[in-house]
């Protein structure tokens, strides 16, 4: 009982995602400004913003249903440090894994969004309300590619869940295969972080913050929390499925090896910040659908012609 | 989908620079309406210039704007000195060029910021603006101040270019001419930029012609109007260069007008430093400027601007009026965002290169003179009694020039 409290809150739930969350934002914000010829923040920024907005007043709209205003946030929280506690990190096993918590990880993983959505639209402000629109329009465009090219890997192992496609590939090469589903889910998973060239839901320069444009002080925090979690969990999965190596009798040689693998695909994530200007919302639409779909489609049927010569 | 929402995009809106309000109605993503309101920003400049004296006034009116500073004291000055008689020295004059030639590329290279920045491309934003200092830091060595240069004064300039601040201008031209080149690279090649601004804001020519655009605005619509070619005041006679035109009439069409304006700001400057003569760098204006009437005209980076001066023979000018680039581009905008995508507002609206601080006038619609019939005139009154006007007063028969456009 201890133990699973230890490792819920402890490691490598609560405080663990918290802290990596923390570092993720900064690595990230550091290396965005480094290619832009910035300074970019001191090691602390993100910890004094978080505890900066914490000390905020709170402020909710009179239209607002402040109940839901109010849970909302913690819904985005939650639901990511979940589906973090079923990614197997640096064991071949996650805390508790059962067969399809893979697909278990990736609706964990769609929730956070349905809460934006939720969010904009009970904050009953014009922005907030085209927020929600476009988050929505946004999650049809890039859910289906993100789950095709996450789950093609596992067509090849014939499993669903993490455990077995991660011994399937062992220590062989095949996972070379899947590079193309990692592209796309590289991709798509930009589009889940809404970062450029995928923000359009909070677009600045034209719906001010979009869902969050309401959202003031320790609310606000914690949906910036939840959005970083988001990515150190995205690029938890990402590398859980896309690189199942790494998984030795040392566990401190894991460990390193699953930062190295996370740094590499924030890195990515990075990389497209920079070097693209955001879509707009029926470019993104064209892009997943024509593009995106069609290349997680063709893994898949790779994988399911590799399948059948093995 | 019927529901209509109104977003507002100002007064004060993350994407505008300036308060300046546009309430777009959405139907879904698409711009079903957009009502432009403009005068967030009145300072009573005009006013304040009639009880000043006129060396007073060029500095006021060098504070209408941050970006085209010299721009209005150069305009202003030239109606003074055609008011006054004054011909100013060579040297006056080509120094008053490059100083218009390196604010002008700062205000395009602030522009491709700006432009990145309301399409999300925060890369380019640095980069350009950080290029950006390379002249800012040259004007700041030339003037002593990065955006109120101070170096007009009525008769000439006040400051001087150096043996060595000639080389140091050449050499900052020469690297900003180089990331200029990368600038018009990522412009023709870069995919997610492209696709973000062509297509976007369309204003065809007549539109553009009938709307009264000016600068870069109206050149990337094709007309090829441009008061350094069609006027030229100060030196711009002496120097070769083109008018940059563009048939893209669209977002992307006036970012490459501006780029390649930036290449023969660097050649002006260039042949202005070659040229630069000898002379007296001011001649004395007496202070009370004698009674008369002018308007002078001068191509700032966003456009014509055109200042209007009555004097009454004292020390201080009776009216001025100015009229901003921006309120001849501003009547486009709502052209131009038809049927367009809310995504697209921020960009299109950023692409005329707004400035509402100049453009900004307190405007009394008194009722007695709407009700007044016959103090009304049409256009085609109006066009008359201009005819007539010039005719009588200076001499020159109007009548022949063919009206432009429809």
């Amino acid at each position: 009982m201890t133990a699973a409290l230890i490792n819920v809150l402890i490691f490598p739930g609560l405080l663990f995602l918290f802290v990596l969350s923390l570092i993720g934002e900064y690595y990230d914000r550091k290396l965005y400004a480094r290619m832009q010829n910035r300074m970019g923040p001191p090691w602390f920024q993100p910890v004094a913003d978080f505890i900066k907005l914490l000390s905020k007043e709170l402020i909710i709209p009179a239209n607002a249903d402040a109940r839901i205003f109010k849970v909302l946030p913690l819904v985005a929280c939650i639901s990511t440090i979940v589906a973090y506690l079923y990614i197997p990190l640096f064991s071949n096993n996650s805390l508790l894994p059962f067969n399809g918590d893979i697909i278990f990880v990736l609706y964990m993983l769609t929730l956070p969004t349905l809460s934006y959505a939720l969010a904009g639209w009970y904050s009953r402000s014009p922005y907030s309300l085209v927020g929600t629109m476009r988050v929505l329009t946004q999650l049809f465009a890039y859910e289906v590619p993100l789950f095709m090219a996450v789950l093609a890997p596992a067509i090849l192992a014939s499993s669903w869940s993490f455990q077995e496609v991660i011994s399937f590939y062992g220590n062989s090469w095949l996972w070379l295969v899947n590079i193309p589903a990692f592209a796309v889910a590289i991709v798509t998973l930009q589009g889940k972080l809404e970062k450029v060239p995928f923000d359009i839901p909070e677009a600045e320069t034209e719906i001010v913050a979009g869902v969050f444009t309401e959202y003031t002080g320790p609310l606000y925090a914690y949906f910036r929390l939840a959005m970083n979690m988001q990515t150190i969990v995205g690029a938890s999965l990402v590398a859980a499925v896309f690189f199942p190596f790494g998984f030795g009798t040392c566990v401190l040689l894991n460990f390193v090896i699953y930062l190295l693998k996370i740094a590499f695909i924030i890195f990515l994530l990075a990389l497209m910040r920079t070097l693209f200007a955001r879509l707009r919302i029926d470019q993104m639409l064209v892009f997943c659908w024509k593009y995106l779909a069609p290349v997680a489609l063709l893994q898949i049927t790779i994988n399911i012609i590799i399948k059948a010569w093995f | 989908m019927t529901k209509r929402i109104v977003i507002p995009v100002g007064p004060q809106h993350p994407a505008l620079k300036e308060p300046a309000s546009f309430d777009v109605t959405l139907q879904g993503e698409r711009v079903a309406d957009i009502l432009v309101k403009v005068g967030y920003n009145h300072r009573g400049i005009e006013k304040g210039c009639e009880g000043r004296p006129y060396l007073h006034c060029v500095y006021l009116l060098e504070r209408v704007c941050g970006i085209c500073s010299h721009s209005h004291s150069t305009c202003f000055i030239q109606a003074v000195e055609e008011v006054a008689n004054v011909k100013i020295p060579e040297r006056a004059a080509y120094i008053r060029s490059i100083f218009g030639e390196l604010e002008r590329i700062h205000s395009h290279l602030l522009w491709l910021g700006v432009a990145a920045h309301e399409i999300g491309f925060d890369t380019l934003l640095m980069y350009s603006w950080r290029d950006r200092e390379v002249v800012m830091d040259l004007l700041a060595l030339l003037a002593g101040n990065r955006v109120n240069y101070a170096v007009n004064v009525i008769g000439g300039v006040r400051k001087d270019i150096t043996e060595e601040e000639k080389e140091q201008i050449l050499k900052a031209v020469d690297i900003l001419e180089e990331r200029t080149k990368y600038y018009i690279q990522v412009a023709t090649e870069e995919v997610s930029f492209i696709e973000r601004l062509s297509k976007v804001g369309y204003i065809s020519y007549e539109d553009a012609l009938r709307l009264g655009a000016v600068g870069p605005t109206g050149r990337a619509s094709g007309i090829k109007r441009d008061v350094r070619k069609d006027d030229p005041y100060a030196a711009y006679e002496e120097v070769e260069f083109n008018v940059i035109t563009d048939d893209h009439c669209d977002v992307y069409g006036r970012a490459v007008v501006r780029v390649k304006e930036l290449m023969e700001a660097y050649s002006i400057i260039r042949q202005l430093i070659k040229k630069l003569p000898q002379t007296a760098l001011a001649v004395n204006v007496p202070k009370n400027i004698p009674a008369g009437e002018a308007v002078a005209r001068y191509e700032a980076p966003r456009g014509e601007d055109i200042h209007y001066l009555k004097s009454n023979g004292t020390d201080k000018p009776d009216r001025v009026k100015l009229r901003a680039p921006t309120l001849a581009n501003v009547q486009s905008v709502a052209k131009m965002l038809e049927n367009g995508n809310f995504a697209d507002v921020p960009i299109v609206i950023a692409a005329i290169d707004p400035c509402f601080s100049c453009t900004d006038r307190m405007i009394v619609a008194s009722n007695d003179l709407l009700s007044a019939k016959e103090n009304r005139m049409t256009w085609k009154q109006l066009r008359e009694f201009s005819i007539d006007w010039y005719k009588k007063n200076k001499g020159v028969d109007f009548s022949k020039i063919k009206k432009l456009g429809k």
